[in-house]
């Protein structure tokens, strides 16, 4: 089962708390908003940078390049690492031991981010709705697209309204 | 009585389960149908179960239908993204089936077609938002207006015992504020651990907005037992409930395992906020009726479902 090559639980390399801190650096900003602008207007150079997007986050975080990134809220673990691709929790499959389903031998992802996101104060992250993901973005850099401002959306902040889940079709271009 | 009816009523609601066969035997389903009716509010037909191909749960909702028995069609988000998942809500709700339940699905690596792609487009509580927005608003996801709206009843599942435990009320809030209206939970045999989840339920509000229905279900042998205990995912078979089974001669283990059931109903119906069980008998649908009776729960009046043909 190592080649193959369909999502399997992560477990990441890089502290949460570590996630948090680096987030504040790539935090939107105008800066940013240029840069991905000028990015997405050189196929080159987006190439590349999307390519240093990927060998970084796929090191750290087991990343998928979904293309809508939702480390932020998940206590940096990757839920495309999930084999169910879930958004939004655990399935109802995980054993006694905080194994996953679909590959027993691993920790499921929605565990060790649980874990991760309590442990560094982000707790109430959980409770937030993540909408559908738009299938359109996939292997696009994430950074790009959160840069312009694509990301807002993602999920809902509290109180949890269902309406505000998955109505707004998503990517503005 | 239809389970709207009884959730409506406040009274306590019953639903079983029906597995569709692996052919094209549409008397598969009206067998088991007749053994349920008349017992159950509705039983869930369920969705290639296990990755295992079968008879699709719409067809075999509107077979159980025809039979008298009122269908909660399953549905996973397995095997359909976004279009065809919300294509059989709006059939659903065309051919008049009254519930339906939503839920991510077994993963196709332990069935029959391990080769098959996985396709999780939507997660179940996407799904649930999906589809109340459908029903209440008369929108598809993509915004798009649907013309008449379908009319069912929106479910969901949870497993109270699989770990992160302490997540597990705060998972179904979700699904809840995503528009769950019911929720059948995973086979409680520990009804401590059960008991505690439903208090975090109530803390949270969640029982004021979607009614739970405790998964019971006998374990009619050791060799089940066995298989529970270490075969399948998420479900919790606590040390007590084995040293019971293995306790009486082996010629009544199954009388035990039923027993168990019975006492299983009695306790969970105690708990504050339960609104039913439902019962998911593997292949002894015969026996449903006598744990129901055993149980104190009384017959369902016979319902006339307006167009479904007779009824029980
Ligand atoms: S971009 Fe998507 S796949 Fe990559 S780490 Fe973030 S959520 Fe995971």
């Amino acid at each position: 089962m190592t080649n193959d090559a369909r999502p399997r639980p992560f477990r990441p390399r890089l502290g949460a708390r570590l996630g948090y801190a680096l987030h504040a650096g790539l935090a939107a900003n105008p800066l940013y908003a240029r840069l991905a602008a000028w990015l997405e207007r050189r196929p080159r150079a987006y190439r590349a940078f999307t390519a240093a997007e990927r060998v970084t986050k796929q090191e750290l975080f087991g990343c998928r390049m979904c293309g809508q990134c939702a480390l932020p809220a998940t206590g940096y673990t990757c839920p495309m690492t999930c084999p169910k691709q879930l958004r939004n929790g655990p399935c109802g499959g995980v054993s006694p031991t905080g194994g996953c389903e679909v590959y027993p031998e691993l920790t499921c992802v929605w565990v060790v981010a649980i874990e991760r996101a309590e442990a560094a104060g982000h707790g109430t992250d959980l409770d937030l709705l993540h909408r559908p993901i738009d299938q359109r973005l996939r292997e696009q850099s994430s950074w790009v697209n959160y840069w312009q401002g694509r990301d807002d959306d993602l999920w809902t902040s509290a109180p949890l309204l269902r309406r505000e889940l998955g109505l707004q079709p998503v990517g503005k271009r | 009585m239809s389970l709207r009816a009884a959730f409506a009523a406040g009274r306590f609601a019953v639903t079983a389960e029906i597995g569709p066969p692996r052919g094209a035997d549409p008397d598969a389903i009206t067998r088991k149908a007749e053994l349920l009716r008349g017992w159950v509010d509705a039983a869930n037909v369920t969705d290639n179960q296990g990755a295992h191909v079968r008879m699709s749960s719409l067809a075999g909702s509107v077979l159980a239908m025809r039979a008298g028995v009122e269908p909660v069609m399953q549905l996973t988000c397995r095997d359909r993204n976004r279009i065809a998942l919300q294509s059989d809500l709006v059939s659903a709700g065309a051919l008049g089936i009254p519930n339906v339940l939503l839920l991510s699905g077994d993963h196709p690596r332990f069935g029959d077609h391990p080769d098959a792609a996985p396709v999780f487009d939507l997660d179940s509580t996407q799904l649930v938002a999906t589809a109340r927005t459908m029903r209440d608003e008369g929108v598809l996801a993509s915004g798009r207006e649907i013309g008449a709206r379908p009319g069912w009843l929106v479910g969901a599942v949870e497993n109270p015992f699989a770990p992160p435990r302490s997540f597990r009320a705060r998972r179904l809030a979700k699904k809840v504020a995503a528009g769950a209206e019911f929720v059948q939970t995973q086979y409680v045999f520990d009804v401590e651990v059960f008991a505690a989840w439903l208090a975090r339920l109530r803390d949270l509000g969640v029982t004021e907005k979607c009614k739970v229905l405790a998964g019971v279900g006998p374990i009619r042998s050791l060799r089940v037992c066995e298989f529970l205990r270490s075969g399948v995912p998420g479900i919790h078979v606590p040390d007590e409930a084995e040293r019971r089974l293995r306790g009486v001669p082996a010629a009544r283990v199954a009388e035990e395992g039923v027993s168990m059931c019975v006492e299983t109903i009695q306790r969970v119906a105690a708990v504050p906020g339960v609104a039913g069980v439902h019962v998911m008998a593997f292949g002894y649908e015969r026996g449903v009726p006598e744990i129901l009776e055993r149980a104190g729960i009384a017959p369902q009046p016979a319902v006339s479902m307006e167009g479904l043909g007779h009824a029980g």
